[in-house]
């Protein structure tokens, strides 16, 4: 059987070397890979801190697969990242051995976890944007955070809805849980404007088509939000100064602590396996 | 590819033994009993060129290494072995995750080169590929008939088609009813959520649907 023309040309264009980005274009996309990353592993991280401490089985379970799903996004993205510099950085050196100033990730996902309903009112913040974030990466220029999309797009839909419900739940629950996630919804409202900033970076890759245009996803994030919030009897907070920073590695206090408990290991014993 | 005999008529040493009998079962990582292994396993000598047998060889050998975390359900049956092709000397097996996190991944990962180096295939390695995800609609009916009789239930199937917050339909995988409620879509591992039958008062497993 013979190969049809476009089918050739199609792999030939796939070669690394068929089109060598400059290195601008290599750092850019290097810096925009990785602040994606950061911000799965540290949510994910935050997640994996209620292992053991779940307010129930079930819930114990579902914190730590939605942590696990996470911190897996992280790590094909970081080993992309890695590609991306070509310094032989892999996953681990990339994780573990940059400091809070290196970390690109959203001030919202480095928040405490506070109790339940603060984790799961981060949780559908950060979700509910992150779901059509990645539906439209999903076409992404760059294949391999295209598919990398594809993977990760099926498991957010799990986490905007756990979350969703846990909110509707709490909100219409009893006084003292509606209380509890309103003051949740109140704390963390001034990290949400960040989702919807972009990095000088990132304009220039959403101009190439392979970085996705944040502030388009404002409309959907607001009606998720917005549909949620309404069946939870709960109000959605006044606009007000929204926080920033995390991109450009100025973060709350709460990440440093995060990063020594989870980095600890891998720098007292450099390359530990087991 | 299914046939777990090899092309030879004899039954592979490396096929799983289905229903998890016999010592495989107790086996951490999901390798096949090799009760027999013999040293002239058809290995090819390095520097032959790799012909078709040896492709359809390794094939077979990957696709019946068990899944470790529910073990009767061969790689086949789950539907992540993307094929198997020749490079230059070498022969690449290529699997895809099912969930992005799940740490089965690097135990199946690691079983399929244990069992392809048993068979003396030096010249086979593993290849990770992400595209196309893999969907529990890529789970074979041979696959979602054992999940039945192991006592979960198979996923719905066209899961890419689902809505946010709809919700579904399951039949309890051991007495059949549909009288069933979500207890939670997080279970005891990354790809199972847990139920409950309202007719026979169980509670049972349900394949996620991704």
């Amino acid at each position: 059987m013979t190969v049809a023309p476009k089918a050739r040309r199609a792999k030939r264009g796939t070669k690394p070397d068929a089109n060598p980005p400059t290195e601008p274009e290599r750092t850019a996309l290097f810096n925009f890979v990785l602040s994606l990353a950061d911000d799965a592993l540290v949510l994910g991280h935050r997640l994996s801190q209620w292992s053991g401490r779940g307010p129930m089985l079930e819930e114990d379970i579902a914190l730590s697969n939605l942590g696990l799903d996470l911190i897996g996004q992280a790590r094909l993205l970081y080993a992309y990242a890695g590609e991306v510099e070509g310094k032989g950085r892999g996953e681990d050196d990339l994780a573990y051995l940059r400091d809070e100033f290196a970390y690109a990730n959203l001030l919202l996902v480095e928040q405490p976890n506070g109790d339940f309903a603060a984790t799961m009112v981060r949780h559908l913040l950060y979700a509910a944007f992150m779901h059509p974030y990645l539906h439209a990466m999903q076409t992404s220029a760059d294949a391999r955070l295209a598919e990398i999309a594809a993977k990760a797009v099926k498991e957010m839909a799990y986490h905007v809805r756990h979350a969703a419900e846990w909110v509707i739940r709490l909100g219409d629950g009893t006084e003292e849980s509606h209380a509890r996630v309103a003051a949740a919804l109140e704390g963390l409202w001034m990290y949400t404007g960040e989702l919807f900033e972009m990095t000088d970076d990132e304009r220039g890759l959403v101009g190439k088509g392979i970085a996705v245009d944040r502030k388009a996803l404002q409309p959907t994030w607001d009606a998720t939000v917005a549909r949620v919030l309404a069946e939870a009897t709960l109000q959605r907070p006044a606009e007000r100064w929204m926080q920033s920073g995390g991109r450009s590695g100025r973060h709350s206090e709460h990440l440093g602590h995060l990063l020594a408990e989870m980095q600890v290991l891998h720098r007292a014993h450099p390359g530990a396996t087991w | 590819m299914a046939n777990a005999t090899s092309a030879t008529g004899v039954p592979s040493p490396l096929v799983g033994e289905g229903q998890g009998g016999g010592d495989g079962r107790t086996l951490p990582v999901g390798i096949p009993p090799t009760p027999n292994p013999s040293p002239q396993g058809g290995g090819e000598p390095p520097g032959v060129a790799v012909g078709d047998l040896a492709i359809a060889r390794a094939h077979r050998i990957a696709a019946a290494v068990v899944d470790p975390e529910i073990p009767v359900l061969t790689l086949e049956d789950l539907g992540v072995l993307r094929g198997v092709e020749r490079r230059r000397q070498s022969i690449i097996v290529k699997l895809t995750p099912t969930y992005t996190g799940c740490p089965a991944t690097q135990a199946i990962r690691l079983a399929v080169e244990a069992a392809l180096a048993e068979a003396g295939m030096a010249n086979a390695r593993v290849e990770t590929v992400l595209s196309p995800p893999w969907s529990t609609d890529e789970i074979t009916e041979t696959g979602r008939r054992k999940l039945q009789e192991y006592g979960i239930a198979p996923p719905a199937r066209g899961a890419r088609a689902r809505s946010l917050f709809a919700d579904e339909t399951v039949a309890c995988p051991k007495c059949g009813s549909t009288a069933t409620a979500k207890i939670s879509e997080f279970g005891s591992t990354a790809c199972k959520a847990l139920w409950r039958c309202q007719a026979c008062a169980e509670p049972f497993d349900y394949f996620k649907c991704l």
